[in-house]
């Protein structure tokens, strides 16, 4: 088993790489400092790795020498392909990678140790402390493992984003997990001494496990849910420290577990979603129709194109308040023309960030970021809401349930409470959508029906670049 | 194998850091908690640490094909998370560049 090491500059690079990492994250918690934050984690990552391949001498260097580099060549490739828009499935995966590596440690450790260690001498077991760890990670790591690939399909939409409930599902939830605390606690209660197929059908009970935990989420509350993974992950490579008596692995574990955890909880009150809800909650497939019903069809107005761009460029402020429609359709630049024609004329532009738009708290900032559109037009929802009377033109693209009245009103609804935009305080309200379909919580939207507002259906893209004629023609 | 006073050790660590993870990112605003979430998932990908660790384990043990492989897919795993995790982190926060300056 490799030790912590002898080596003094072994230790000191440990110390040096979590030391790295923690003032990395504290850079990271402010715009101005946060690029210099992960380059300081980088070098701390550099440390841990060179500290390892020093400790165990690189045995089986070609070895880590493959892994390594088709891992990093696989992992920096699809970061710099993927779409911005795309980011949070991406996140999920490497999320999962690492999940999936802490399994496969585990069950290494498990197989390899017991048949090279034990195989000789009677059957001594693994000791209590590697046979608990062992068992932790490999159950951790493989629900996040699995966990995250269902999350990755469901953002990138391979499978449905709709919860997917059945009958009993809490119950065969409840079975499944049942199963594994079985198997788990007879491997630790027996130290590790027993046939193989036990570890094997706890492993596979906590990947089934996995899948069918996030299952049930719907699309909208799945950052929360690659966040809560996210922690997990951390949970499972702190635990893997403890299974390889490596300080390094359980500091940054559990650092990333702690704040991985707090990221959750703070990303649920941004949505105004407790956890337990978003967890059992089947988020989007109670409420919507109940709306439905009680309102019969919806009663709408659609407008023209031409109609729009005569009430932009003669508004004398207009609010912009964009969503992950219009990110889809890669409208952001599109947009930021729009606002230029109407600043030209002497009209306000203001962008209203909810602090959920996107798919991801944060990620329509990052979004507008890309097409240039200056920080100081971008206004929080408290800053921004009380604007909305004074604005002619409430301008909703590609966004649906961050300005959805019912979540004030409606009691029975999944988003009552939480805050929203008050877009319908606005003097007009013009709705870019590519359809009457409901927004990603699958929640009907009252605000469609209001008097004021207008919906102008189509691509948000090409429905943009015609505003931008059209207002150069007015 | 670990003793118990060893144990208590790394329990002290184990401790003290997720005291720390919470007390760093306390006040977080909410546009960066996007990139943060992707650098803590880079910084889990220290995982990679283990993997090699476990690689150098298989050869010690001369194991099999099988259990080789499965040392390398675990890296491959590892090194997927890291650098995949830092570089979309990085690609993130380059859209903050212009922020310094025309901060509110």
């Amino acid at each position: 088993m490799s030790a912590t090491g002898s080596l003094i500059f072994v230790d000191l690079a440990g110390i040096l790489a979590f030391a790295f990492f923690i003032l990395g994250l504290h850079y990271l918690s402010s715009p101005a400092t946060a690029r210099y934050g992960n380059r300081i984690a980088m070098v701390g990552m550099l440390f841990a790795l060179v500290a390892i391949l020093v400790s165990t001498h690189a045995a089986g260097w070609w070895a880590i020498l493959i892994g390594v580099a088709l891992g990093a060549v696989v992992g920096v490739f699809s970061a710099l392909k993927v779409k911005m828009t795309a980011m949070p499935q991406m996140v999920a995966l490497f999320n999962g990678a690492g999940g999936g590596a802490a399994m496969l440690i585990s069950t290494i450790e498990y197989f390899v140790t017991w048949s090279g260690e034990h195989a000789a001498g009677p059957p001594a077991g693994l000791g209590w402390i590697v046979v608990v760890s062992l068992v932790l990670s490999a159950i951790i790591g493989s629900l996040s493992f699995a966990g995250s690939i269902v999350a990755f399909l469901k953002l990138q939409e391979l499978m449905t984003g709709r919860p997917v409930t059945y009958p009993g599902q809490q119950v065969v939830n409840a079975a499944v997990a049942l199963l594994i605390v079985a198997m788990g606690g007879w491997l630790i209660v027996m130290q590790g001494v027993l046939p193989e197929w036990v570890y094997v059908t706890m492993l596979c009970g906590a990947l089934v496990l996995g899948v069918l935990f996030v299952l049930p989420i719907g699309g909208a509350d799945m950052p929360v849910v690659i966040s809560l993974l996210n922690s997990f992950t951390g949970v499972a490579v702190a635990i893997t420290g403890f299974e390889l008596d490596n300080d390094l692995l359980i500091i940054s574990g559990s650092l990333v577990g702690a704040s991985g955890t707090l990221l959750t909880i703070l990303m649920g009150k941004a949505m105004n979603r407790p956890l337990t809800n978003v967890l059992f909650g089947a988020f989007g497939a109670a409420g919507g129709t109940e709306i439905a019903a009680a309102g019969g069809p919806q009663q709408i107005r659609s407008t023209t194109v031409d109609d729009v761009a005569v009430m932009l460029a003669y508004a004398n402020q207009v609010i912009v308040i964009p969503g992950y429609g219009m990110a889809v359709a890669q409208a952001q630049h599109s947009v930021r023309e729009l606002a230029d024609q109407l600043e030209k004329r002497g009209v306000t532009v203001k962008y209203a960030i909810h602090p959920v738009a996107g798919r991801m708290p944060g990620h329509m900032n990052v979004l507008l970021a890309e097409a240039n559109v200056p920080y100081n037009q971008l206004y929080d929802m408290d800053d921004v809401n009380p604007e909305f009377p004074r604005t002619d033109v409430a301008l909703v693209i590609g966004a649906n349930d961050v300005v959805n009245p019912a979540a004030r009103t409606v009691a029975s609804s999944p988003i009552y409470g939480m805050p929203i935009l008050n877009a319908d305080q606005a003097a007009n309200i013009v709705v870019l959508k590519r359809s009457m379909r409901s927004g990603f919580a699958g929640i009907e939207n009252p605000l469609f029906e209001n008097p004021k507002c207008a919906l102008l259906f189509g691509d948000a893209k090409a429905t943009v670049d015609a505003l931008v004629a059209a207002v150069k023609a007015v | 194998m670990i003793h118990l006073t060893e144990l208590f050790g790394l329990l002290t660590v184990f401790v003290l850091a997720i005291f720390v993870g919470f007390e760093v990112i306390s006040k977080v605003p909410t546009t960066l908690h996007t990139p943060l979430m992707s650098a803590t998932n880079a910084i889990h990908g220290v995982v990679l640490v283990g993997a090699i660790a476990i690689v150098a384990d298989v050869f010690h043990a001369r194991s099999t094909l099988l259990f080789t492989v499965l040392a390398i897919a675990a890296t491959t795993l590892g090194a997927i998370n890291v650098f995949g995790g830092f570089a979309v982190t990085e690609r993130m926060l380059q859209m903050f560049k212009k922020r310094e300056v025309a901060k509110k």
